[in-house]
């Protein structure tokens, strides 16, 4: 399975680094958002500061609608569907590493997105390891849970509008925990955000089994 | 609820629902019954109507007015209920939708529908009088309470597993998602609810007036009455919403069966019929006689 998984996951970032879709497309615009959430929240009353973490994951869960498009995408044109069901791969093994793809494309964008906040938001990074812990267990969940809810849509022509509408209310865990968490480590609180990070790895770990079992069934339907 | 109700003979009165099998208004070729009424469903539905009375009666006229939310209490005997019934609807759901994986039967495809669709008209029902209660009681229509907040994240999961399930699809592959889809509804139902309420109460102490548990008397009765008819309504809904179901995918299968025959009859009378067709040429087979299609 795990062999399964690395194959998928290889294809499908030689495809972005050829492709650059994320790079070019995804990133600019989570970066636009940002700057989209400065003119609606005036910058100089500090309404931004005290909302940095959730408007950081408001934009990190955004730009993964994009990016988890963009990899069902992958698996729609040219027949890749059916080949990849003729390949004898295993199911489980390719919804791992079709998350796992997307889970580092993701983490590529939290980054740019870190640095962004901290330059255009003046936010003062604190408790790393409570923000790394934070983020790499809500990357492994939205990945997951994406990559599930994503072949749940693949192949429909309304799957564009039909993704947010299924995916956004399984994610609003995701968004209380990691701006509970984000919260208190940019205050300095890392006590109080631990917990919340164990809800995201529990999380992540509930939607990577449930992917897991349930892709078999989603690939063989269509 | 009847899809269609069946005619008597002759333009006769419409018969009783509970008719529709065996009545003589059934077209011959169409197998199962034609409406969603049945005779237990008719008693259900009448014991409905008569908790419904009964729970206006005690709601409305025998309880007292609280001491503390005065008349707004009497919201109480329908909300708590429904929501109650709500969560019933979403563990209806999960669980045909587990044995849909399982056994791969349509008729659990059909259940899990019914209890998604039963569960989000009661999940309307909890938010709307939720809402009119709140707004003499707390001064607000709504509020960031974590009972509020994660009825209405339900509310959007069902509403997003009914999107999917009205989709144009093949109905083997529609029936494996939305079982996927509705396998996952009760433990995102869990994991939404625990964390929201972990979540508000960082904040602030739940600010819902809880229903005493010691409440006595007639506001007591009154609830269990509210409990006993919406239980009622939500049992009678939820079995002609199955058989509502049922009888789609049946039309489903009939409306592909006729459209096959229809264009297997045509292929054959093109082989049989010259290209040129002369005056002896067997001219009905040409034009086969397609099945009416039961227009939904």
């Amino acid at each position: 399975m795990w062999r399964d998984a690395t194959l998928v996951a290889g294809r499908d970032l030689r495809v972005e680094a050829r492709s650059r879709v994320t790079a070019h497309q995804v990133v600019p615009f989570a970066l636009l958002v940002l700057v989209l959430f400065a003119f609606a929240l005036d910058p100089d009353r500090g309404i931004l500061e005290r909302a940095t973490p959730g408007l950081y994951w408001m934009t990190v869960l955004f730009s993964a609608l994009a990016a988890l498009a963009r990899s069902a995408a992958l698996e729609e044109a040219d027949g890749v569907r059916d080949a990849v069901r003729l390949s004898a791969l295993e199911p489980a093994g390719v919804f791992a590493g079709k998350a796992l793809a997307v889970a580092v494309e993701l983490v590529a964008l939290e980054v740019v997105l870190g640095a962004a906040v901290v330059v255009l938001y003046g936010a003062e990074p604190a408790g790393i390891g409570l923000l790394a812990a934070t983020a790499a267990a809500a990357t492994v969940a939205v990945a997951s849970a994406g990559t599930l809810y994503a072949a749940l849509v693949s192949g429909l022509r309304a799957r564009e509008t039909l993704l947010p509408l299924l995916l956004l209310p399984v994610l609003a865990p995701v968004l209380i925990g990691a701006t509970r968490a984000f919260e208190s480590a940019l205050a300095d609180d890392p006590v109080a955000g631990w917990p919340w990070c164990g809800l995201l790895a529990a999380f992540a770990f509930v939607y990577s089994v449930a992917g897991a079992l349930a892709y078999g069934t989603l690939l063989e339907g269509t | 609820m009847n899809a269609t109700t069946p005619t008597g003979p002759a333009g006769g009165p419409p018969l009783p629902p509970g008719s529709g099998p065996h009545g003589p208004g059934r077209p011959p070729s169409h197998p199962g019954p034609a409406g969603t009424g049945s005779g237990a469903t008719r008693v259900l539905g009448v014991a409905a109507l008569a908790g419904v009375a009964l729970l206006a009666l005690y709601g409305l006229v025998v309880s007292p007015p609280d001491v503390e939310m005065g008349d707004s209490v009497r919201l109480m005997y329908v909300h708590v209920p429904a929501a109650s019934y709500l969560y019933l609807g979403c563990v209806v759901t999960t669980v045909a939708s587990a044995l849909w994986l399982r056994r791969r039967t349509p008729g659990w495809d059909a259940l899990a529908e019914a209890g998604a669709e039963v569960g989000l008209l009661f999940a309307v029902i909890t938010l709307v009088t939720g809402s009119l209660w709140g707004r003499p009681t707390w001064g607000t229509y709504w509020t960031w309470d974590a009972r509020l907040t994660s009825t209405a994240v339900l509310t959007a999961l069902l509403v997003g597993y009914l999107a999917l399930r009205r989709l144009d699809l093949d109905p083997d592959a529609r029936s494996a998602r939305a079982a996927v889809l509705g396998l996952l509804l009760l433990p995102n139902v869990v994991i939404v609810n625990r964390s929201v309420e972990w979540w508000r109460s960082l904040h602030q102490r739940s600010t819902l007036v809880r229903l005493d548990p010691t409440i006595g008397g007639d506001m007591l009765v009154a609830l269990m009455v509210g409990f006993v008819a919406i239980g009622l309504i939500f049992a009678w809904l939820l079995v002609h919403r199955f058989r509502l179901a049922w009888l789609e995918q049946q039309a489903d299968r009939l409306d592909l069966d006729a459209a096959l025959a229809a264009r297997r009859a045509e292929a054959t009378a093109a082989r049989a019929a010259p290209p040129a067709p002369g005056p002896s040429s067997p001219a009905p087979v040409a034009s086969p006689p397609v099945p009416e299609v039961p227009s939904r």
